[in-house]
């Protein structure tokens, strides 16, 4: 048994929570909001695209949040979320000028490096496009180390597709393929209505050389992995974010484990080959 | 003069110059915790000398059981483990770790703590705990306020208890490493003697404090009769070769249906083991919302809660989440943490109103490995 | 003719089959062409022609009192508006609108099941086809019946 040394204590103690000021939030759909949060002054934030903060609403509680915005960029910090509980609920509340916890970032993050030199085909279903543009940002701004990338994004309807003006954007590119598809639209709709892993079949990406990124229902992520097996890839190049309740975000409440990985810390971005035994069983 | 200790140095402390080992820790501003009797069952609490200990006291133990018998001697630590263990001072069941206006809290203020009769198999359940709270990239500044400068007596089994089984799980029953000092309790032809050992040097300096002979070498030898004889009487045992991939490669075995038919989810295995260490926040406010407090305590992976991710749980029957205990004790804890989470103490055994019995439960999935359940 | 078998070899849905089949089914084939909100068939109609979409985009709808029309399926280039044609009772199930402007060979349904009923290989290699696409439709379906973007089963954040 190791005596407690200095270094040990030096250590950060996980709950090391500070108070960031809501900058602005921006309504995204009837349920989700993106939340700009600002540091205090002074304090320099960064992560990788994957990772998350925990965002802390005042007496109410705490929950993991992606960071949806650019790694790259200065300024407010986005977060975007969906009003599914207590906490979230509360988040989607603040208003600009009001104060919020935050610690963080936490996690592992999107493999853009390793993905370099090849194909890149992102594939998001509903809330699960937030974690996803912050890697989305990255691949365009470094846009000559990668091949194709495809980003295949599906909705219940059209009324869920999120960020719709970047989506817009993004599809105008001549250098990113986005296809979108929802599971039901009304008569308007021009685009395509059916589910996201019927999407990837007909996509253009090279299996040899292509890493996927699935972020989404635990269900459409599975068939959305069976569609890319089907296509070609190993579970080697399929990276997932996966979810599930968190306390302490650093390892020690023991609630986030899915087998010996810790979600917080292992994840939540995960090659599927290191996941693939645990997910096969049901409630493990 | 006497004598210069050092670390490793043993020495003979008669029975009732205890007390001066125990005074000679208070004098250095520790608050003395140790083993007293409350409620029929043996629990670390606060003493103050060694007339508090559970002199001439046992404990009978067996799957859902647990008596205290009287001894027909006077032993000061002739009995196995309580249903609690050290865990519930360093780890407390409760605690606030947040407060508004103040920010993460620490460890509650106070002198630090010396454990007395601390078992190999505790030792090795701190050892375990420390990796958890302070061996990651963050530390839990409870636990490391609690933990830091705490002062470790153990005591070497004289008696297995009828759950033991820390010799398979390598955890017992002599103390090796991890504490200041070690106690022998040797009681046999009218004496009444502690063979002391000293595994730091700052318990070399309490034991300079104590009258004593220095050890013989029959004092030696019968010390070791006294933990070898333990061994050969535990209670229990389990074979760990190849239990990971044992447990891995079997999540679909129907042992796991016949052991969900008995367990209650009750948690009570969970809240006596010395190495779980879940625990859940709650946030609390006064009635005006302007005062919030982030609350610990400890949590189960039996609770259906435990594992709720929007819409429901993900362990949502009894048998997935007994399977997670067990599998993660027994397995996972080891990619996890680079040892078992067991240590063999045997209180889930003795503390589980149905006796469900982990050795058995993993006897019985090694004996027919390989079946399953059939339909998934 | 000619034409025509070129177009149903370049057509992924039937372009490997056997070349003598293609010069089969040819003869019941034709060019067609919708502009962008003509319906290729309407629900309840007699089934009577299978469209392979060469362009365009063709959306499954049906009107809902109230509602509007919901659309419950897109069909692309390359694919195949469905398979009521082929089975009894030979009545389309949904509206099928051009909802860009579309082209296509429309097989007439009596013909090719006519040649179906003469080479039945000809006939398995259609109906082989046609279960998976069915099987396709299906596990779409079911997919978007499990509701997973519901606040049940969502992802957050």
């Amino acid at each position: 048994m190791q005596p407690l040394t200095d270094s040990v204590l030096a250590l950060r103690p996980w709950l090391d929570r500070e108070s960031w000021r809501v900058a602005a939030t921006r309504r995204e759909s009837h349920d989700t909001i993106t939340l700009e949060l600002e540091p205090p002054v002074g304090r320099t934030f960064s992560f990788q695209p994957g990772q998350f903060n925990m965002l802390y609403a005042f007496g109410v509680g705490e929950v993991p949040i992606s960071v949806s915005g650019d790694p790259a960029a200065d300024g407010p910090v986005r977060h975007t979320l969906r009003d599914m509980g207590a906490v979230t609920h509360a988040l989607g509340t603040l208003r600009a000028g009001q104060q919020v916890g935050v610690r963080g970032p936490y996690g592992t993050h999107w493999p853009v490096a390793e993905a370099e030199g090849g194909d890149v085909v992102i594939v998001a279903g509903g809330v699960g496009l937030p974690p996803l543009r912050a890697a989305i940002y990255h691949l365009l701004a470094h846009r000559d180390r990668y091949r194709r990338i495809v980003l295949l994004y599906g909705a219940r309807t059209p009324a869920d597709l999120l960020y719709p003006a970047e989506l817009a954007a993004w599809r105008g590119r001549f250098d990113l393929d986005v296809r979108v598809i929802v599971d039901t639209a009304a008569g308007d709709w021009r685009g395509d209505v059916g589910v996201v892993p019927d999407l990837i079949g007909p996509a253009p990406f090279d299996p040899a050389a292509t890493t996927a990124f699935i972020v989404g229902p635990e269900i459409m992520m599975r068939f959305a992995i069976r569609a890319l097996t089907q296509a070609g890839l190993s579970d080697e190049q399929i990276f997932l974010s996966a979810e599930r309740n968190m306390h302490c975000a650093t390892a020690m409440c023991g609630h986030c484990q899915i087998g010996p990985f810790f979600v917080c810390r292992d994840g939540p971005v995960f090659c599927y080959r290191a996941l693939a035994p645990w997910l096969r069983h049901r409630e493990a | 003069m006497e004598p210069i200790i050092d670390h490793g140095d043993q020495r003979m402390i008669a029975r009732d110059d205890l007390d001066q080992l125990l005074g000679a820790i208070a004098r250095r501003g520790f608050r003395l915790i140790g083993p007293t009797l409350r409620d029929g069952a043996i629990v670390y609490d606060d003493i103050s000398s060694s007339a508090d200990l559970p002199a001439g006291w046992t404990d009978e133990q067996d799957g859902g059981h647990y008596r205290l018998r009287r001894r027909d001697d006077e032993a000061l630590f002739g009995y196995a483990v309580g249903p609690q263990s050290w865990k519930r001072y360093l780890f407390p069941p409760t605690s606030v770790v947040w407060r508004s206006g103040e920010g993460a809290a620490g460890a509650e203020p106070g002198p630090p703590m010396a454990f007395i009769g601390v078992r190999s198999c505790e030792l090795r359940a701190i050892a375990i705990q420390d990796r958890v709270f302070l061996g990651g990239q963050h530390v839990d500044p409870i636990y490391a306020g609690q933990r830091e400068g705490a002062f470790l007596v153990a005591v070497n089994c004289g008696t297995a208890g009828g759950t033991c089984f820390c010799v398979s799980m390598d955890a017992g029953p002599k103390a090796e490493s991890g504490f200041d000092l070690a106690l022998t309790e040797l009681l046999d032809g009218g004496r009444h003697e502690f063979l002391a050992e000293a595994g730091t040097s700052r318990g070399a300096d309490v034991l300079s404090e104590v009258v004593g002979r220095p050890a013989g070498g029959a004092d030696t030898r019968a010390a070791a009769r006294v933990t070898e004889r333990t061994a050969a009487s535990m209670g229990r045992q389990l074979d760990t070769s190849g239990i990971k991939d044992l447990l891995y490669n079997n999540f679909d075995h129907p042992r796991w249906d016949d052991v969900a038919s008995r367990c209650l989810t009750c948690g009570n295995c969970t809240m006596v083991c010395p190495t779980c260490f879940c625990f859940a926040i709650t946030d609390v406010t006064d009635l005006a919302g302007t005062q919030a407090e982030q609350q610990r305590s400890w949590d189960s992976c039996f609770t259906v809660d435990h594992s709720f991710v929007h819409g429901g749980p993900v362990r949502a029957s009894g048998r997935s989440r007994y399977r997670q205990w067990m599998t993660h004790k027994l397995a996972t804890w080891i990619d996890q943490f680079g040892t078992s989470g067991c240590v063999g103490c045997g209180r889930c055994i003795t503390w589980c109103p149905v006796g469900i019995d982990i050795t058995e439960e993993a006897a019985a999935i090694r004996a027919t490995e390989g079946d399953t359940r059939g339909d998934t | 003719m000619e034409t025509l078998e070129h177009e149903l070899r370049s057509h992924p849905f039937l372009g490997d089959l056997a070349p003598a089949y293609l010069t089969l089914l040819a003869g019941c084939a034709s060019n067609v062409e919708f502009r962008a909100g003509a319906f290729l068939f309407r629900e309840g109609a007699r089934a009577d022609r299978c469209f392979l979409l060469r362009e365009g985009k063709v959306a499954l709808e049906i009107g809902a009192l109230g509602r509007g029309p919901i659309i419950i399926q897109t069909v692309a280039a390359g694919e195949v508006t469905g398979f009521s044609w082929l089975l009894e009772p030979h009545v389309w199930q949904f509206d099928g609108l051009a909802i860009e402007p579309v082209r296509a060979i429309a097989l007439d349904g009596q013909c090719v099941r006519a040649e179906c009923e003469k080479d039945p290989r000809l006939g398995f290699e259609l109906m082989r086809r046609f279960a998976h696409l069915a099987t396709s439709r299906l596990q779409s379906a079911r997919l978007r019946l499990l509701d997973v973007y519901g606040t049940a089963h969502a992802t957050p954040h």
